[in-house]
């Protein structure tokens, strides 16, 4: 004979096994938008460009299998594929650099409680809601090789200014000034503020205790407990920065003589204006596997070199 | 990041102490010339959306022309379809918030208040692709809405956001989190649903963070510019980026300068967003930090 509380905990289970599933189900319905975009517009594209990457496929003609050989062709055969690398890496590296340092000492001097932190904050950031294709326009004024604002005031004190955006030289220093203004103010200096709030005072005034200037209190508590912080931002302003496009296709088209080629500009050039789908597909293949990398690397130092308040390490 | 950090301006702390008064008054001067730097360009945009052609080329610049002339607004309006270029502007960024907030508040419900096998593997998934760019996807998507025969038309650039969107899934998550379970479950006792609790109970408290997936998807659709690229053909149906963009490329016949018209028309389309901003400036500060501090 079974007794009563024994049937009542098996009724028990089963219900709750049945709540447990409606509770799963419905779970899934609720994030089935995200479920069904994620398998038709990321996952199913990266494998049909996986497929076509290994194709010669112009639209007008149905892809014909060529195995790696668009790889092959980029890594030896495309001049411009090396020198799209180049640009862009070289790109990436001076605006993630100058812009982080940059947004991160705006963040330290509003974090000083000046008079009307918030207007100045306002100041700051403003530049950076401006689209991109406002502000090429904007600067494509201001740095006119002959009428432009900033080589008159560049010759006021003697200087004769560059051509700017029409001067293979200056054509990539023109596009830091445009990137720069638009993004040190935005929303990583507003991060690094974030960053900078949640920062304990009483280190400082330890460290203060402890004979610490200013430099030693920025070196030595500053920044080793804001490195989530600049991680965060240096691996969302990379992937950012490796991805430019529109400030290039406006501003310069990428020229003046491929001085400022970037790497997507190759691949809409091949897929649009040339209609090499398959090889364009193989250029997106390796800047993805390119950004995979990076991205691993610097969670990989994240696990060796960044300070998480409260682990021990 | 373990610890979360606010941006309430209340909770100023006096951090340094008053320095000698040289210092401070070293920071003010640096403060002060950073503004110029930052400012001085959008001034120098707008003084030079109100000059005429003479006074546009003129050199050495001057900075205030003689007369205001606000026609070289209207005259952007005649040389360009910008009517056009602003509605479809707008029908893309409007139509891609909606979609946007409610298919990114059901997914976030889905991953924060439900268990299912799976999910937390499938929440890694959706965080890992918020490295993956856009560009990485622009053959394959560019022929999947040819193959729905959606080119030239709107649709490529909104429709996209109707399945919730990795970064502001992510958003809502965490700050669901932060609203007490014993919501769900006092209204669960009542008989409430999961659609009504999350209709009735949830939503109207996380009205700020909607709000802030509203903005940002308003933004970056209203600022796109490589998709409508490819997907816009024809000139009645471009986008503000894409239609300033062929104003710029119009052949000059008349040789006159017309710098004056593309600074009007960067104006107009930047216009829009410092209002938002300044509508709603809390809500773009505190979404931008907390997509800042990891979950």
């Amino acid at each position: 004979m079974v007794s009563p509380s024994r049937t009542m905990s098996v009724h028990a289970k089963a219900r709750r096994g049945g709540l447990r599933r409606r509770e799963a189900i419905e779970g899934f319905l609720f994030i089935s938008p995200w479920l069904v975009g994620f398998l038709v517009l990321n996952l199913g594209p990266m494998l049909y460009s996986l497929y076509l990457s290994l194709t010669r496929y112009t639209i007008v003609r149905d892809p014909v299998f060529i195995g790696i050989q668009n790889y092959i062709d980029a890594l030896t055969k495309d001049r411009l594929f090396l020198v799209a690398l180049e640009k862009t890496g070289y790109y990436a590296v001076v605006t993630v650099v100058v812009g982080l340092t940059g947004s991160l000492f705006l963040a330290l001097l509003l974090d000083q409680n000046l008079f009307a932190t918030d207007i100045l904050r306002t100041f700051f950031f403003l530049p950076s809601l401006t689209p991109i294709v406002a502000s090429v326009f904007l600067w494509g004024w201001i740095l006119h090789p002959n009428i432009g604002v900033l080589n008159y005031l560049l010759r006021q004190i003697g200087v004769s200014g560059p051509g700017w955006l029409t001067s293979p030289e200056w054509a990539m220093p023109a596009l830091f000034i445009i990137a720069l203004w638009g993004s040190i103010g935005g929303g990583r200096m507003v991060i690094f503020i974030a960053g900078l709030q949640g920062i304990p005072r009483e280190l400082y005034e330890a460290a203060h205790i402890d004979g610490a200037n200013i430099w030693a209190r920025f070196r030595h508590v500053t920044i080793p407990l804001l490195t989530p912080t600049i991680l965060f931002n240096v691996i969302l302003g990379l992937i950012s920065a490796l991805s430019v496009f529109a400030i290039a296709h406006v501003g310069t088209r990428g020229g003046p003589v491929n001085a400022t080629y970037f790497y997507v500009l190759h691949i809409y050039n091949k897929g649009f204006a040339d209609s090499e789908m398959g090889y364009a597909a193989a250029l997106a293949w390796i800047f993805f596997v390119i950004i995979v990398v990076f991205t691993g690397f610097q969670f990989w130092l994240q696990r060796h070199r960044v300070h998480y308040e409260g682990g021990l390490r | 990041m373990a610890r979360t950090a606010t941006m309430a301006p209340a909770a100023k702390r006096s951090r340094v102490r008053p320095g000698p008064i040289v210092n401070r008054v070293l920071l003010y001067v640096i403060a002060a010339s950073l503004v110029c730097l930052l400012m001085g360009p959008f001034l120098w945009t707008i003084a030079s959306s109100l000059k005429d052609t003479k006074e546009i080329a003129q050199f050495p610049p001057i900075l205030f022309p003689e007369r205001a002339r606000f026609e070289n607004y209207a005259e952007v309006f005649r040389m360009v379809p910008m009517w056009s270029f602003i509605r479809n502007t707008v029908q893309v960024s409007v139509l891609a918030v909606f979609a946007q907030v409610i298919s990114a508040t059901l997914v976030a419900y889905g991953f924060s208040r439900f268990r299912f096998p799976g999910r937390d593997l499938l929440f890694m998934v959706l965080i890992s692709t918020l490295i993956l760019p856009r560009e990485v996807l622009l053959i394959p998507s560019f022929l999947l809405f040819k193959y729905l025969g959606m080119i030239n038309t709107l649709t490529p650039l909104w429709a996209p956001s109707l399945f919730g969107g990795a970064f502001y899934v992510f958003l809502l998550r965490q700050f669901f989190f932060t609203l007490p379970r014993d919501l769900d479950e006092a209204a669960k006792i009542d008989g409430a649903n999961s659609l009504q609790i999350l209709w009735q109970v949830l939503m109207p408290l996380c009205q700020p963070a909607m709000a802030t997936v509203a903005i940002f998807s308003f933004l970056s659709h209203w600022n796109e510019y490589l998709e409508a690229l490819i997907y816009l053909s024809s000139k009645e149906n471009f986008t503000l980026a894409v239609g300033l963009r062929f104003f710029q490329q119009i052949p000059n016949d008349a040789q006159e300068p017309r710098d004056q018209l593309l600074m009007a028309a960067a104006l107009i389309m930047t216009a829009p967003v410092l209002l938002l901003f300044f509508t709603a400036q809390r809500y773009f500060i505190r979404g931008i930090v907390m997509s800042g501090i990891k979950g």
